[in-house]
């Protein structure tokens, strides 16, 4: 680590603004064409949305603390949990996870920047124009659209008000845009890793996180049309009056569902794989151990990809779908667990017998494997046909997408954050805010998210602002979970705020990690490399003697551990 | 990795299209990445990615027509009649003129491509104004159509995937258009070609892609019964 930070001292002499640093602040207020910078936009405003999606939850969990509709109208209620699951995916995990891969993806396949710069900054300024839309519907006539994130015809279709521009056709204007920013993103991230790996980084030199931004940009590209087909139908049914999907005038509701979730399902995976690519670049580091089975992980994503294609009937058992069918899915559900074992195998076996440091990304880490091994389980189980419809549309399913996505993917976003901070803003965090952060979203998000499980078998439907006084044990457990976590981001966001300010200045390689982002400074320079670096091994040669990149000057800037 | 795989996307449209690589790659850099054609990529070919880039999104709009076509199909075979009452079917025959003015000029526009190739500027103009004729003419005649059926896009599910179908198609036919006027009018600038011919491959390639699509859209909703 010496040697990376003593080739990296003349960056930062060059007086080059540097991307991330805090006395920069201002450009991420810029139409910048930095992946670094567009990288850090991404993720501070997909944070921002998380707060306000989490308030939205807040509220929802205060109105389920007892069993009575007491704290906000029916209709509100509708209102929250749509949009609370709309700004959770559309304007969360997806743009957190492109700041990721926006960030990332050049410096560790050693590009100067992405392969569309512009392009790159419109897709980003996109997100808070359909973000402001979306929290726009919360102060037009009628309210926001109360039809689920699913908007399922012909609920979406019933708009109360009668108005032109009611909540559901400003929902389905805003998922148009984020699909349109989303697709002009994944052309950029995958032209970037086709056509832009530095000389030397093979396919099988490309670390994992970028495998799995690929594959999770692949289902961007080829699911998310369908989406965006299904919502120009509907808000053509919505607005024109055509009928699609309005069974009362010959339409196929049905026909929305599939649509809907030949891209929704895959969706997940698009969440979920940049997070697995996250697990994979931070357990080596911190257990001192190479990747287990490198190159099965990263075909395994591929495989995710082309799986992830052939499941989406499984939300549909109960929508009248026949039999063939539902055996089919089923099948092929259950196959998707063979990847995604694969890589929980890989991950446990990289982190058995290592060197482990329980500093907070590593945590984090463990924390969202655990979490995630749990979801995999009730997944399994909800892919069998017989047990799917006894719990179709309980809590149950609610528990399981949310050990998912807040237990795997919030948790591996939070570990990358505290991973790649130093790198970002070349600061470090403080250790003893990170753990106290950890300690108590893994106790909330499991007091949160464990309750649902119990009262989804006992039968409690989602959606519902009120319920059976049976349940109320389970749902107070929730509750206190729910608010506990929304405490758990007031030490994180101390913890960021004040260490960009003036936390410790942090090396090029705090961790002693290897990867190309951890050659340059920190934050790294414009264009990231003086001069693009050879790559003559592959990733995480953690305790064996080969050095990453060859160096021109004669001196080797890799890393042995 | 396999090295058949690699040649295949090493050497992907970009290489064939381009007057001369290395310039098209430094000026492509130096427009496109923002960072004055630093060069420099060691092994790698500074090549120009936007080629690759675009065909990376016309596969992706691809799946756009493709549920659409897939939304047109279940709706047909899931509903008994479902042409709007009085109305016997699509004339076929204008349809069918349209259809081969619009293929024919995938064919017109190679050869205003071939022609620039060759550094014959009014060859290439001259052919590419035909193909924007030959589209224009495919706009008119699908107005021309529209407006004398008997039935709108709120006329059942019939009418709805009809009009969203080829009104979707015309929209991309509008686009294709429109480009070509930009491409044409550049071909005026001194000097355009000097960076490649990036545009011009591109409209290219977009025209015959919504050739391609407008032979599906023609089976699918003239052809079948």
């Amino acid at each position: 680590m010496s040697n990376a930070s003593l080739e990296a001292a003349p960056f930062a002499s060059s007086g080059q603004p540097q991307p991330g640093a805090p006395d920069n602040w201002k450009r991420f207020f810029s139409f910048s064409t930095d992946h670094k910078v567009i990288g850090i936009q991404y993720i501070t405003t997909a944070f921002v949305f998380f707060l306000f999606g989490g308030l939205l939850a807040m509220v929802m969990r205060g109105e389920l603390i007892t069993p009575a509709a007491d704290l906000v109208d029916r209709t509100v209620y509708n209102g929250l949990f749509t949009m609370h699951g709309t700004i959770m995916l559309f304007m969360w995990t997806f743009p957190v996870l492109n700041g990721f891969a926006n960030y990332l993806v050049p410096l560790q396949i050693g590009a100067r920047d992405m392969a569309f710069p512009r392009l790159n900054a419109v897709a980003f300024w996109m997100v808070p124009v359909f973000g402001v839309i979306l929290v726009a519907s919360f102060f037009i006539p009628g309210g926001p659209s109360q039809s689920g994130w699913w908007a399922y015809p012909p609920v979406s279709l019933q708009n109360p008000t009668g108005n032109l521009i009611n909540g559901q056709s400003l929902w389905l204007l805003a998922v148009a845009l984020s699909g349109i920013s989303s697709i002009l993103g994944a052309v950029n991230i995958v032209t970037t890793i086709f056509r832009m790996r530095a000389p030397g980084m093979g396919w099988f030199r490309m670390p994992a996180f970028c495998w799995t931004v690929l594959a999770a940009q692949l289902i961007q590209l080829f699911g998310l049309p369908a989406l965006t087909a299904g919502a120009v139908m509907l808000l053509c049914d919505l607005s024109v009056g055509t009928s699609f999907f309005n069974p009362d005038l010959g339409g196929d509701p049905i026909l929305y569902q599939h649509f809907f979730w030949f891209y929704s399902h895959p969706a997940v995976y698009v969440i979920i794989l940049p997070v697995f690519g996250m697990f994979s670049e931070i357990f080596p580091v911190y257990s001192r151990k190479p990747l287990f089975g490198y190159k099965i992980v990263a075909v395994s994503s591929i495989i995710i990809t082309v799986l992830s294609a052939m499941v989406w009937v499984h939300h549909m058992f109960a929508s009248g779908t026949p039999g063939w069918m539902r055996m089919l899915f089923m099948f092929s559900t259950m196959l998707i667990s063979v990847p995604t074992g694969i890589k929980v195998f890989a991950w446990v076996a990289t982190v058995w017998g290592g060197k482990i440091r329980l500093s907070t990304p590593m945590l984090f880490a463990l924390g969202g494997l655990v979490m995630f091994l749990f979801s995999g389980i009730t997944g399994i189980m909800l892919a069998a046909v017989p047990f799917d419809i006894h719990v179709n549309n309980t809590y149950f399913v609610v528990g399981h997408f949310h050990y998912v996505i807040y237990g795997a993917t919030v948790m591996g976003v939070y570990a990358a954050i505290y991973h790649w901070f130093p790198k970002m803003t070349g600061r470090m965090y403080y250790e003893g805010l990170g753990k106290l952060h950890f300690a108590l979203t893994f106790i909330g998000a499991n007091l949160n998210f464990f309750p649902m499980h119990p009262m989804g078998l006992m039968g409690m439907p989602r959606r519902v602002a009120s319920y059976d006084p049976e349940f109320a044990f389970w749902n107070v457990l929730a509750s206190l979970g729910g608010f506990l976590l929304g405490v758990s981001t007031l030490p994180f966001i101390l913890n960021i705020l004040s260490s960009w300010v003036q936390g410790k200045p942090a090396p090029a390689n705090p961790w002693k990690a290897i990867g190309l982002e951890w050659l340059v400074d920190s934050p790294p320079p414009h264009e990231n490399f003086d001069e693009i670096p050879v790559v003559i091994s592959a990733p995480y040669g953690y305790g064996l003697d080969e050095p990453l990149v060859a160096s021109p000057s004669g001196e080797l800037a890799s890393e042995h551990n | 990795m396999n090295p058949l795989l690699q040649a295949l996307l090493e050497n992907w449209p970009v290489s064939t299209t381009n007057l001369d690589t290395t310039t098209t790659a430094q000026g492509a850099s130096a427009a496109h990445a923002g960072h004055g054609g630093h060069g420099g990529h060691g092994g790698h070919e500074e090549e120009d990615h936007r080629m690759f880039g675009f065909v990376v999104f016309l596969l992706s709009e691809t799946v756009i027509f493709l549920s659409f076509f897939v939304g047109y199909v279940v709706l047909k075979t899931g509903s008994g009649d479902w042409l709007p009452s009085g109305f016997e079917g699509l004339d076929t025959q204008e349809a069918l003129i349209n259809t081969i003015v619009l293929v024919s000029s995938s064919f017109v526009i190679y050869i205003a491509e071939r022609f620039l190739h060759k550094e014959n500027l009014w060859g290439f103009r001259a052919f590419w104004l035909l193909t924007m004729a030959m589209g224009a003419f495919f706009l008119y005649g699908q107005a021309v159509e529209w407006m004398h059926l008997p039935f709108g896009f709120t006329s059942g599910t019939f009418g709805g995937t009809f009009y969203l179908l080829t009104g979707f198609h015309g929209l991309h036919v509008l686009t294709g258009v429109l480009l070509q006027g930009v491409m044409l009018g550049r071909s005026f600038l001194p000097g355009n070609y000097e960076r490649g011919e990036f545009g011009v491959a591109a409209t290219s390639l977009f025209w015959h892609f919504v050739d391609v699509i407008w032979i599906v859209l023609f089976a699918l909703i003239y052809l079948w019964r």
